[in-house]
């Protein structure tokens, strides 16, 4: 689940990571009095979306007067941003985060992420701050500085120390970039985060370290004991079939074809789309109906899956394990009892009880093309598909 | 022969008691398998179609002398039951469970260093010896006995390849399940390793999908170690970067993880990769031919 920055920084003071003083602004009066409380010669105002690349979009604003923060606030709040992460529709700003102007001596990027070869979480690194970091990984890998943290005991001074002395940071600085690295791994750590990224990290004329920007992204399998992360949802910023999807323990994603797929296992859907794609065809969606779905929730995605308006024929396709068919056939019976489905379907059923799977479709009156393979119903879809169109 | 399990598995199932469980204990049973003892916390001296269900895993294995369990607790305790198997000596754990946090399998895989316990999945399907032992949620059914080892990722595409081999008239020596979680306990060349020392194994499926780097690792393994044919599949192909397919470990991001660079290496490293989901079978058979050839 990804969080806004402002959230992101909100839990950055709750473990003491420095951060600009700051506000979330929802209205232009909300934006212009939290820039009178800053009272900074210099005010920042940045549109919130659950996307990176919000500054080359021209989502973040540098404000001189009150006046300034009133025409930026009026411009960003509704306005939709398109950046590399957001696609072509883009995402409407809703939120604003009214901050100080900070003095910037210097940028650095630090992030926590796990690295999937080792199982461990590491620290990593780097003097290009403000840029891409894939890009840095991409053209200059070795600027990237990483520790690999031993989950038995943490990040240690020393590993900290290490990557600050590695940046080149001064010797007053060295000190509050360990204490600010340790506490980035104890927030990764108590919110079982996935990824914490600051970019830019900051040096200030001063010599203080401040965190200019918060990008953080959680553990879905871990919310249900992170009641404090789960109030930051903002369900604005998701594809509301998604959300939808999400609440029948679905997994969803919207693609832009026109073959709803419905299937079981996660590696099987992505297959499902791949082979429909073999055959000239194209996915409307990813839909993992998961293993212990209900009559109810299969009799729900089928409903999802029709609410698309681009959607001209459906696949399922199930080989059943802890998954029976005859809750996958129940639920898609259910289901055609209350929509009404005019375009074509066809269903290929296999695995833990598919006689009788098959046999509760073949009872109905649910007009069904059967397929008995996944090769098989890939053709027939996609031919069946371009016949209605 | 056989990997991992055999007619000599004593099998003790974590979290009997559970809906899921119960349907479970009972299609493995009826398959075979030699299921000797359950444990839920509390139900001691209950029984499980006829299973005896006792309080702890250590217990279970000085009752029974399990040497092998499968765990279908909720995600929320499944750590603590894999640390439990563990500490008991229990020498195999498969873990079905999904949807378990990554934070908790982190310290997990820690805690297993050093161990002599092998942890497979968790979110995985579980791991079958035709005609001798099925452990796990697959449809025993599909199956046949023989020389064909099958490793994957994904749960479902286990079946489609096990499916396909059966009617094509190849049975299957072990299908192991490693699970779609980004952290697990087996990996590719784990199970890579025992089917090239298996004498039961003459050739291999590997599915892999998008996400991480474990299918490069094993690609580079097999160019240099492995004596047995092997076909692959990748799933993902039409997969957008920066989504997450369903299973937490199915993602691109960083431009890493792609179905393309992982299709690419494997093919480098001389594994057959079959154009789409239906055709892992053939693709096998043709390469074996070719190989005998």
């Amino acid at each position: 689940m990804n969080i806004h920055e402002y959230q992101g920084k909100e839990l950055f003071r709750a473990y003491e990571i420095p951060v600009p003083r700051g506000q979330v602004a929802f209205s232009i009066d909300e934006a212009v009095s939290a820039a009178k409380e800053l009272d900074s010669p210099v005010v920042v105002v940045k549109a919130q979306i659950h996307a990176g690349g919000r500054g080359k979009a021209g989502g973040v604003k540098i404000a001189k007067t009150t006046e300034e923060v009133r025409s930026f606030a009026k411009d960003l709040l509704g306005k939709t941003l398109v950046t590399h992460q957001t696609g072509e529709a883009g995402q409407v700003t809703q939120r604003l985060l009214v901050e100080e102007g900070v003095d910037i001596q210097k940028e650095y990027y630090a992030g926590l992420v796990l690295n999937r070869d080792t199982g461990r979480v590491s620290l990593m690194a780097s003097k290009e701050g403000g840029m891409d970091i894939e890009d840095v990984a991409k053209s200059t890998p070795e600027k990237i500085l990483y520790e690999e943290i031993d989950p038995l005991v943490g990040l240690t001074s020393f590993q900290g120390r290490r990557i600050a002395f590695g940046l080149g940071l001064g010797k007053k600085v060295v000190k509050q970039a360990v204490n600010l690295f340790q506490n980035l791994y104890k927030l990764y750590l108590e919110t079982d985060a996935s990824i914490i990224e600051i970019n830019p990290l900051i040096i200030t004329g001063e010599e203080k370290l401040i965190a200019l920007d918060a990008k953080l992204n959680f553990d879905d399998n871990a919310l249900y004991r992170q009641e404090r992360i789960r109030s930051y949802r903002d369900e604005s910023e998701e594809d509301p079939k998604e959300l939808e999807a999400g609440k029948y323990d679905l997994s969803y994603i919207a693609l832009d074809g026109n073959i709803g797929c419905m299937v079981n296992g996660a590696g099987l859907a992505m297959a499902t789309m791949d082979i429909i794609k073999h055959y000239g065809g194209s996915p409307a969606n990813f839909l993992d109906v998961g293993g212990s779905a209900t009559t109810e929730n299969v009799s729900n995605a089928f409903k999802i899956l029709l609410s698309d308006e681009n959607v001209n024929g459906v696949f399922v396709n199930i080989f059943g394990g802890i998954m029976k068919c005859d809750v996958i056939a129940s639920g898609i019976v259910e289901a055609l009892e209350t929509v009404k489905m005019n375009v074509p379907l066809v269903v290929r059923l296999e695995g833990t009880n598919v006689d009788r799977g098959r046999e509760i479709l073949e009872n109905s009156t649910a007009e069904v093309i059967s397929a008995f393979s996944m090769d098989d119903g890939a053709q027939k879809i996609v031919e069946a598909t371009k016949e209605f169109q | 022969m056989s990997i991992y399990v055999n007619q000599d598995t004593k099998l003790v199932v974590q979290g009997i008691t559970g809906s899921t469980a119960k349907f479970h204990t009972k299609l493995m049973k009826e398959y075979g398998t030699n299921i000797v003892a359950g444990v839920t916390p509390g139900k001691e001296g209950e029984t499980v179609e006829g299973v005896p269900v006792y309080n702890t895993v250590a217990e279970a294995v000085q009752e029974t002398g399990a040497n092998a369990s499968v765990i279908y607790v909720p995600a929320g305790v499944a750590a603590d039951a894999i640390l439990e198997a563990t500490e008991s000596k229990i020498e195999l754990v498969i873990c079905i469970t999904e949807h378990i946090p990554i934070g908790d399998m982190i310290r997990v895989k820690r805690y297993l260093e050093g161990k002599d316990t092998v942890l497979i999945g968790p979110n995985c399907p579980g791991v079958i010896t035709p005609d001798q032992c099925k452990i796990g949620i697959m449809p025993g059914y599909i199956h046949k006995k023989g020389h064909i080892g099958v490793v994957s990722r994904s749960g479902t595409l286990t079946y489609e390849a096990v499916h396909q081999l059966s009617e094509l008239g190849m049975g299957q020596s072990t299908a192991v399940g490693i699970g779609g979680d980004p952290v697990n306990g087996t990996s590719f060349i784990d199970v890579l390793k025992k089917f090239n020392e298996d004498s039961d194994t003459h050739g291999v499926i590997m599915i892999g999908e998008i996400g991480g780097t474990q299918e490069e690792e094993a690609a580079k393994w097999i160019k240099e170690n492995m004596k047995k044919p092997v076909a692959g599949f990748i799933s993902g192909v039409t997969a957008p970067p920066g989504k997450r397919m369903g299973h937490a470990g199915a993602i691109i991001s960083g431009g890493k993880g792609t179905a393309e660079e992982k299709i690419k290496v494997m093919k480098a490293a001389g594994i057959a990769i079959a154009d789409t989901p239906s055709t892992m079978g053939e693709t096998l058979v043709s390469l074996m031919k070719n190989r005998r050839s």
